[in-house]
């Protein structure tokens, strides 16, 4: 049995009025523990909705989930989640946003002390562990977001385009830290982005979405992320093979829009 | 006419002093921060700040126009007041027989409550006899003139100008009307300043501010009259906010809630407090609990639908993020839509404590036995102006200080409002 497995996966609902949108047909996938999956696809594809489902914040209508054999039905601390923004609790200090999942387990306050310490220096937010969380930049804040995460030791971490509100420079910092990070704590990561480029750095497996319905197109098995982990991000992008294979997608996802736009006519 | 008069002089003030404001400063060294150097200045709200010159010329302004028209002794200059001294005019006399005499009205205008001698009648021709009167000012004085000229006789002129009953002739300092029954009725000029009925000076309710905080009104001290205001409000406001903050919870986290109370809250929210006097007075009295119950029912709406605003307005990825972090509903409430909610609810209770402090005092003007609303209708009756005065500004200062000390009490405790 896979650590993290995905059987015939659909999710289709009606419209208001009248008519249904088929979110996801048939989706089936097994993903290893440690693996790192990043999934690319026009909007509309489903992969917001298949993330929501992986999360449990959407029930699918049929098919199933299964992490560690156990059936995923409903959010729960095993599966951390990472938003685009505006997930930080702003009440609380960058320390209290990070220690938030084990407070809730009730783990005693030296404890989660150490691993906030331990986090903070890791998301290199060391200094800034009594600030309010609304004084921080928006790359800091999806640092304070990782850590927070982190911080629940989930099992799987699901990123839904968390680094897609941050502008290009602090984007590329923040895929090196997103890479070494993986390679630190060996977790499974599921990332959703727009990006061609950051799917092909952070992905071993890469995912092409397609629309309507929403399923999976083609997938890729990449070098890019295992090279790319502790190493020049630029130089790995400078591989004619990462060109090669970027210029493959974009035709590709180019095609699928344009057949959503001639059948949106038609 | 006043009024008009007012209305030009004061914008000559704001224009005019706007303009010194601004000859002064081109003599002074600028400053040259961030927005003085923006270009784009109208239309920009944010290049707009609150000039602090002008406030406070504002409310020097204020106070020179009411000390200007009600003669206070602390304002140097004022509109001209009320005719005061004495005063002559001529009237002309038709006797039955056709035959015609003058004679002089002496008159003395002083000023109310002042003990004076009635002056001495008048010159007079022919059979009519002289008369004399005396007025307080802003008041008349009917003058039968015609009394004491014999059987009959009519006045026909005032001044040498003719004049029939309903008719007004000006005189010197002053104006004549004939009463139907052909008496004279003499007022004299009024100028432009106020009674103290209508308007006491500023110093005249600065007295009686003194005054009444010394020994009170009506055996009852200023402070308690505000006290029992007071009081009343946090009151009501505090049992509104108790009931109202989880009823709102509740309608933003259950449909059902939501759906059931809807219509009471959609319905009581646009009754204005004031219109429910009448119930509650029959309900519960004129007692303490009934100005209670009111100030309750104020708070209450206010606050359910500030809490049940808090409540939708939270960001769904902070309730998912919450969940993924492993919290029960328990603990979603008390660490994210509880803190999430309470910059709206800060909003709603600065809106319930000024519609609590409107409610107060206009439930105490219908009826209580203390507050500060009852102190001014009872002074109104009593025509005690200055006191109505004073309890209006009282009550304007209370109410404008609880809304700072309310936007204090929010900067200090959700410093995230408006952050997220």
């Amino acid at each position: 049995m896979a650590f993290l497995s995905i059987e015939n996966l659909s999710m289709r609902f009606d419209l208001p009025k009248g008519g249904h949108v088929q979110a996801l047909q048939d989706v089936s996938l097994d993903i290893g523990k440690g693996e790192l999956l990043s999934v690319l696809g026009p909007s509309g594809c489903g992969k917001s909705t298949l993330l929501n489902i992986l999360a449990g914040f959407l029930a699918q209508t049929s098919g199933q989930v299964t992490l560690n054999g156990k059936p995923v039905n409903g959010p729960g601390p095993e599966r951390g989640m990472v938003f685009q923004k505006g997930a930080l609790f702003e009440w609380m200090t960058v320390r209290r946003n990070v220690e938030f999942g084990p407070r809730m387990k009730g783990v005693p306050e030296t404890e989660r002390n150490t691993v906030v310490e331990n986090l903070l220096d890791t998301v290199g937010l060391h200094s800034f562990k009594d600030k309010a969380v609304y004084e921080l930049s928006g790359g800091m804040q999806q640092r304070v977001a990782l850590a927070r995460c982190l911080a629940n030791d989930p099992d799987v971490i699901l990123m839904d385009e968390p680094l897609g509100a941050l502008d290009a420079l602090t984007r590329e910092k923040m895929q090196g830290l997103v890479l070494n990070l993986w390679k630190k704590t060996g977790k499974t990561i599921i990332l959703i982005t727009h990006s061609v480029d950051e799917a092909l750095l952070l992905g071993e497996r890469l995912l092409v979405m397609a629309p309507r319905p929403g399923r999976i197109h083609r997938e890729y098995r990449l070098p890019f992320a295992e090279r790319a982990a502790g190493a020049d991000l630029r130089s790995v992008k400078d591989d004619p093979a990462f060109g090669q294979t970027k210029a493959e997608i974009l035709e590709m996802i180019w095609e699928m829009e344009e057949q959503i736009m001639s059948g949106a006519e038609a | 006419m006043t009024g008009l008069f007012i209305l030009i002089v004061y914008f000559a003030l704001f224009f005019g002093a706007a303009a010194a404001v601004a000859l002064i400063r081109r003599s002074m060294v600028s400053i040259t921060d961030f927005r003085s150097l923006k270009t784009v200045t109208f239309g920009d709200e944010s290049a707009v700040m609150p000039d602090r010159f002008a406030s406070i010329i504002s409310v020097v302004v204020v106070f020179l126009v009411w000390g200007a028209f009600t003669g206070s002794k602390l304002v140097p200059f004022h509109v001209p007041g009320p005719f005061l001294g004495t005063t002559a005019f001529v009237y002309e006399v038709e006797a039955p027989d056709g035959s015609q005499g003058s004679a002089t009205v002496n008159i003395v205008v002083h000023e109310m409550g002042a003990d004076i001698e009635e002056p001495a009648p008048g010159t007079s021709e022919g059979f009519a006899q002289g008369d004399s009167a005396s007025v307080a000012a802003w008041r008349s004085v009917l003058i039968s003139a015609q009394r004491n000229d014999g059987e009959g006789a009519k006045i026909v002129a005032v001044e040498g100008k003719p004049i029939s009953p309903g008719g007004t002739v000006d005189v010197p300092d002053g104006s004549v009307t004939m009463t139907s029954k052909g008496s004279l009725n003499f007022t004299p000029d009024k100028g432009l300043q106020m009674e103290a009925i209508w308007m006491p000076p500023p110093e005249a309710v600065v007295a009686r501010l003194i005054e009444i905080s010394r020994n009170g009104y009506q055996n009852v001290g200023l402070l308690e009259h505000v006290g029992w205001s007071l009081w009343r409000v946090l009151a009501g406001f505090v049992l509104g906010s108790l009931i109202g903050i989880p009823l709102g919870y509740a309608m933003g986290l259950s449909g059902w809630a939501r759906g059931w109370f809807d219509p009471i809250v959609e319905f009581m929210r646009p009754v204005p407090p004031l219109a429910l006097i009448p119930l509650v007075i029959i309900w519960f009295g004129i007692g303490e609990q009934g100005k209670i119950v009111l100030l309750f029912l104020a708070a209450l709406w206010v606050m359910i639908i500030a809490a049940r605003a808090g409540v939708s307005g939270v960001n769904i990825t902070k309730v998912h993020a919450a969940y993924s972090l492993g919290a029960s509903k328990w603990q979603m409430l008390r660490h994210v839509i509880v803190p999430n909610s309470l910059p709206e609810i800060f909003t709603g209770a600065r809106v319930a404590m000024g519609v609590c402090w409107g409610t107060v005092v206009a439930a105490e003007l219908v009826a209580a036995e203390k507050g500060a609303g009852k102190m001014i209708v009872a002074a109104s009756k009593f025509q005690s102006t200055d006191i109505v005065i004073m309890g209006i500004v009282i009550i304007g200062l209370i109410g404008f200080g609880i809304d700072i000390l309310m936007r204090k009490a929010e900067e200090w405790l959700v410093p995230w409002k408006g952050k997220s």
